[in-house]
């Protein structure tokens, strides 16, 4: 249990210097920032590293900040060292425009499925995936569904005809 | 005629030496078929009974409970958890719950936490009687299946004095649950208690040395450790490699610190390790049942009436409260119109769900609904090795290795 957030910090800053930002520490699981271009290498060495060993990719997904002007898009990955039972958090921000990373299925099996997903819901164009279609919503959709301008329909609207519900007339 | 094979043969892929087919088979498992016990397609390429390739489709049951949760106040999210992994419903309302505790500081006090695991512990257990005996099932042993599945009607009947409901139990609320178990909910679990270790017992001795359900699963759609964490394997289909890894123990939430209890982890990760490991799982679940029991009865005087945290803002008050009493009223209504303060933040919470780590990511920006909730549903991330697990065996071990991973359609969709 020697491995600390102070001492994955440093780590890390003597590695990649200046590149990695935004250090915190919310309900006590490190998280930083890593440039978009430098997400595998961050996730190659939080691997090899033998001190420490994050080998388990717990989670991965986007999330959409409509209004962050060229860092609309963020995927987060959630990473585990299970022998010093450590999780961290990094999350790379991309242009919507250009959301182009990196694969991690080489390093990751897992990986390949919550790409697809996030994919799936928020195009995010992962270079090198083996195969990267959607994987929950059908192939001929269009749009990616959980990008913020796609409200949830707005319960209060009365212009919508239910007919085709099978309840007749509007509403 | 010889030529028309002969071309289609081209098209098909190339058998290896010695094949007895001249030509390989495209085989649709699912998503339809009685033996997937659920909405699951893999499309096989078999030759003869042999599976070359599997390609695995998800998605028909897709309800985007992520961007539901994103119109709906944190009390609300927790019916649409149910629907995940919903043969052990409570797992997850508890694991929301938890998630929002963390987020909003709110303490539970022990004795919630206790009843939690008594809660989370007995969804376990019915999770992995289902689990279990439906391996009994696809092996051809139909009867152990119905036997314990009275059992798991006892599980469902504590369930429903303390919530009402059985299947999607949108037990609990955030703080506690929504009253306290009553008398008849303590003389079920008793029953449970009672009745359960010797069903269980009989269970395993038609089973475990059972020689045809030994031949059927030993050595069936086996993957190591290292495979098996590389493909984001966990709960107990990660223990059936050797890999001692658990929620409960390894970032302990509601108390399981207080509680003395065994992993048991299997060595090859086959078909019957993972019926071993949750074999066992089940006999320590039910240990750990007692021991919640026990120290809740060790409660004296004003504990014994304590199921919820001490929090008005978040806690929806007793609906006999809010139509005599002004402050519940206040309170009822500033949670149901979304004016508690709800502080900005992200989270990470996960919990040992009953066939992996269930985990929650949220983050708040002080809205009342969350500005993003993402599930990480074990059973998405470890369904990928399918097609690995099965490469080169019979078409009749793809169907015990489908059961035996535990995986539910609506968890996987979410």
């Amino acid at each position: 249990m020697g491995l600390t957030n102070e001492h994955i910090k440093e780590r890390l800053i003597e590695k990649f210097g200046d590149s990695v930002t935004g250090f915190s520490e919310p309900f006590g699981l490190l998280t930083f920032e890593v440039p978009k271009e430098m997400n595998l290498k961050v996730l190659q060495f939080l691997y090899d590293d033998p001190e420490l060993k994050f080998r388990f990719l717990t989670d991965l997904q986007a999330v959409h900040y409509p209004d962050d002007k060229g860092r609309e898009l963020a995927v987060v990955y959630h990473l585990h060292n299970f022998t010093d039972n450590v999780r961290l958090r990094f999350k790379i921000f991309m242009d919507i425009e250009s959301p182009d990373v990196f694969t991690a299925t080489r390093l990751y099996e897992c990986a390949n499925w919550m790409e697809r997903e996030t994919y799936d819901f928020f195009g995010v164009n992962f270079l090198g995936h083996p195969n990267l279609k959607r994987i929950l919503n059908v192939d001929e959709m269009d749009y990616f569904p959980m990008r913020k301008e796609y409200p949830m329909e707005d319960q209060t609207r009365i212009d919508k005809d239910d007919e085709m519900f099978g309840r007749g007339g509007t509403i | 005629m010889t030529e028309e094979v002969l071309q289609h043969t081209e098209n098909n892929i190339r058998l290896p030496e010695g094949s007895i087919e001249k030509q390989t088979t495209t085989l649709n498992l699912g998503p339809t078929h009685p033996a997937t016990h659920g909405v699951f397609q893999n499309i096989l390429e078999v030759d003869g009974e042999r599976i070359i390739s599997a390609e695995s489709t998800v998605g028909y049951i897709h309800r985007a409970f992520e961007k539901i949760a994103e119109r709906r106040p944190l009390y609300q999210v927790t019916p649409l958890t149910d629907r995940l992994n919903y043969c052990s419903a409570p797992i997850n309302n508890m694991g929301w719950h938890m998630t929002c505790e963390k987020l909003l500081h709110v303490e539970t006090p022990k004795r919630v936490d206790y009843l939690r695991v008594i809660i989370m512990e007995l969804a376990r257990t019915a999770d992995h009687i289902i689990c279990n005996s439906v391996i009994g099932v696809d092996t051809g042993a139909l009867s152990v299946f119905l036997y314990v599945m009275q059992y798991r009607e006892l599980v469902y009947e504590i369930y429903e004095e303390i919530c009402g409901s059985r299947l999607t139990t949108n037990i609990g609320r955030i703080g506690g649950f929504e009253r306290n178990f009553n008398a008849t909910a303590w003389e079920k679990l008793e029953k449970f208690l009672n009745e359960f270790p010797k069903a269980l017992k009989e269970f395993e001795n038609l089973l475990q040395r059972n020689r045809i359900f030994m031949d059927r699963t030993i050595g069936a759609g086996p993957i190591s450790a290292e495979r098996a964490l590389n493909y984001g394997f966990t709960g107990p289909n990660l223990r059936a490699c050797g890999v001692d890894y658990d929620v409960r123990v390894h970032s302990p939430y509601s108390s399981y610190q207080d509680f003395d209890f065994k992993i048991p982890v299997g060595t090859t990760g086959d078909v019957y390790d993972r019926w071993l490991v949750r074999n066992q799982e089940m006999w320590e679940s039910l240990e750990i049942i007692r021991q919640a029991y026990q120290k809740i009865q060790e409660f004296k005087g004003q504990e014994t009436e304590v199921y919820h945290a001490n929090v008005p803002e978040y806690y929806l008050p007793p609906k006999q409260d809010v139509y005599t009493k002004m402050e519940a009223l206040i309170w009822h209504f500033k949670i149901i119109m979304g004016e508690t303060e709800i502080p900005a933040g992200e989270v990470w919470h996960s919990v040992e769900g009953a066939n992996g780590e269930l985990g929650f990511y949220l983050i708040s920006d002080r809205g009342r609904a969350p500005y993003r909730l993402h599930f990480r549903r074990p059973c998405f991330i470890y369904y990928q090795a399918f097609p690995e697990l099965v490469k080169d065996s019979m078409l009749a071990d793809a169907v015990i290795v489908l059961s035996s991973l535990n995986l539910i359609a609506g968890e996987m969709d979410a």
